[in-house]
């Protein structure tokens, strides 16, 4: 049971290149934090810091009040489940997981103990002597799972572990983590590139880009309220609608300093087909170039004819005057007709024009 | 699987691997041959007239002595050629393996010695070692070694292992460099995180995970030692003083090309030879197995 802080971590390779641009992040006793971000935003080298593999050059990591910059991986009590699951290949499943409690000088019969435990709530009994290559994925999973909770350690820490599993196993398992996290009450940080990973997972998300935290808080009150046009179109999906307030029609419609801001934001699923205009609402007349059904809901996608200013924002960013519309069911407007769409003023997201600071107006 | 090729003519198959067989039969199966005739003859001291003696050459040379010696001492060089060349080219790669600053380089230079002739590498040695003019006999001398293996035979052993396992490192050098590189990172790091020093890191995961290389290896550097020493031997001892250095194929050739013994050689090449296809059947059925571990 232990805090997780970090003060303002850094890491700069010995070429100059700095991963971590100064992170601050404090995940409380028994939270589950989420890292998430675009491949390459450093999220997996913090997490890597976190348990000792990589080096610390700024700042300071500390786990359950004590400062562990200098610590060997061995001496940190933590636990991580790796991507590709790193099982011993050489080793039964039983072995995988007694390992780290004979390094640890257990008596045999406490690891035989904690290990059928482990076993038993991992419906892993029966495969016990087995080697890891004659496991299927989500067995191995498992057994990295287990590996992790039986040495009942202060910090689980999770890099990507279910980006190698089929997406149905991939949800069943997202769930089953969560449980055990909930149940065992250990304090874990967990890596993902999938926002739904994020959302599902968090009591605390770190958005995370370029090395820095973009935003750190609760999943909802980031997806209600994102601090940048990075955040907004990154949690979601499909992301965020982002144009300039600078058009007129916009800028008619937002009046006064909300049209001064630079961009507006409105997410997909706030956007309704109505010829009428909310008031303090913002509505815009779309023509629809694609639609995709997927059941319980449909997205439109339509272009906005007049829209010539390009609104940057990476990733999944949209062309330019392209807006997608999450409407419910199956119904849906004809692709090349012209409607017109609207949204309420309290689910307007205002940014400053470089996307980096959120308005409130 | 591999996709099995269709041809329309039956004969094309045939014409295209026939190239390479006639290479295999004419200059493998052809000498071998001719060996294992020569094993069952007997040629008078002029060489006029040879006879068919059945396993006269064999019985003989089961009933002397001195070949088993010959075996036994076969038999020691290899066990201590192996294991001295596995044990410092596993060290050197373990340590090379780790990330360093001009790894690249060092990584490089350790392989150069493998392109050394092994006559040269023999004249190498015994230039250092050499009771007169040796650098390295200066300081045993010093040290107060009584060091001449040109009249001690169990120096001139000694002296000859050592070149050979320092002729075979580079080799399994590079063998062991691979085997390590192939170990997933992660599989350490995990074994890190549960508490692993790296001695015992080492032990439980990295060497029963090269177990598949070392095997391979092992049987590589008995054959080499069996095999390939002939040029150290020559060029370093002449397999003297007595017989202290003379292994099975240097008593092959001493016995054949200088004693002018043609059958007794060729019995011994012989078995040999079936010496060496026994081994390569072992190292196939492991190789083919792939997984020891």
């Amino acid at each position: 049971m232990a805090n997780v802080t970090l003060r303002n971590v850094r890491k700069t390779y010995s070429g100059g290149f700095e991963a971590i641009k100064g992170v601050n992040v404090d995940v409380g006793d028994g939270q589950f934090c989420v890292l998430v971000g675009p491949s390459g935003c450093g999220k997996s080298t913090l997490l890597r810091m976190v348990a000792g593999l990589e080096t610390v050059t700024g700042g300071e990591i500390d786990i359950g009040g004590k400062v562990v910059n200098g610590i060997e991986p061995a001496d940190r009590d933590i636990a991580m489940v790796f991507q590709n699951y790193a099982l011993y290949p050489h080793m039964s499943v039983f072995n995988n997981m007694a390992y780290g409690l004979r390094n640890r000088g257990m008596p045999e019969a406490e690891i035989k103990t904690r290990v059928e435990e482990a076993a038993r709530v991992l419906e892993l009994s029966a495969m016990l002597e087995r080697k890891p290559r004659q496991l299927s994925g989500g067995q191995r999973q498992r057994v990295a799972m287990g590996r992790a909770i039986v040495r009942q350690p202060k910090v689980f820490l999770f890099d990507e572990p279910l980006s190698n599993l089929d997406a149905k196993l991939r949800i069943s398992m997202r769930v089953e983590i969560r449980k055990l996290q909930r149940r065992l009450n250990v304090t874990s940080i967990y890596v993902t590139h999938d926002q739904l990973e994020a959302m599902t997972l968090a009591d605390i998300l770190v958005v995370m880009n370029g090395g820095q935290v973009e935003q750190v808080g609760n999943p909802l009150a980031i997806y209600e309220k994102p601090a940048t046009t990075f955040v907004a179109s990154f949690i979601g999906a499909p992301p965020m609608n982002l144009m300039s307030t600078r058009q007129d029609e916009i800028k008619s419609q937002l009046g006064g300093a909300a049209g001064e801001a630079g961009i507006l934001g409105i997410r997909p699923e706030d956007l309704v087909i109505t010829d009428q205009t909310p008031s303090g609402g913002v509505a815009l007349s779309l023509t629809v170039d694609a639609i995709e059904r997927v059941g319980a809901e449909t997205f439109v996608y339509g272009s906005r004819a007049q829209d010539e200013q390009r609104v940057a924002a990476t990733p999944g960013e949209l062309p330019p005057g392209e807006v997608i519309v999450r409407i419910p069911g199956t119904e849906a407007p004809a692709i090349g007709a012209r409607i017109r769409v609207a949204a309420v003023r309290n689910k307007l997201h205002l940014f400053s024009g470089d996307g980096r600071t959120r308005i409130e107006v | 699987m591999q996709k099995q090729a269709i041809f329309q003519s039956k004969l094309l198959p045939y014409a295209l691997v026939a190239p390479q067989l006639a290479i295999v039969l004419i200059f493998f199966y052809w000498p071998a041959l001719q060996a294992v005739i020569q094993s069952f003859l007997l040629q008078d001291a002029f060489g006029l007239s040879t006879s068919f003696v059945w396993f006269e050459n064999y019985l003989e040379l089961f009933s002397e002595p001195a070949y088993f010696e010959t075996v036994v001492r076969t038999f020691f060089f290899s066990f201590a050629i192996a294991t001295s060349s596995l044990s410092v080219a596993l060290l050197l790669a373990v340590m090379a393996d780790k990330p360093l600053r001009g790894g690249a380089v060092y990584r490089t230079l350790l392989i150069w010695p493998y392109a050394v002739a092994p006559p040269v590498v023999g004249v190498l040695w015994v230039f250092m070692l050499h009771p007169s003019l040796g650098v390295l006999s200066r300081y045993l001398r010093a040290a107060g070694i009584e060091w001449n293996p040109l009249l001690d035979g169990n120096q001139a052993a000694t002296l000859v292992i050592l070149a050979a396992a320092w002729k075979q490192i580079s080799y399994n050098f590079l063998f062991f460099l691979a085997g390590l590189a192939a170990i997933p990172k992660s599989v350490l790091e995990a074994a890190a995180i549960d508490g692993a020093r790296p001695m015992r890191r080492f032990w439980t995961v990295t060497f029963p995970l090269l177990s598949p290389t070392i095997f391979f290896l092992l049987v590589v550097n008995i054959v080499y030692a069996f095999f390939d020493t002939f040029g150290i031997i020559d060029t370093m001892t002449r397999g003297g003083p007595g017989t202290s250095t003379v292994t099975l194929v240097y008593k092959v050739y001493n016995d054949g090309l200088i004693g002018g013994n043609l059958g007794s050689s060729a019995a011994q090449s012989v078995i040999l030879m079936i010496m060496v296809i026994v081994l390569t059947g072992i190292q196939f059925r492991f190789v083919e197995r792939k997984v020891t571990y």
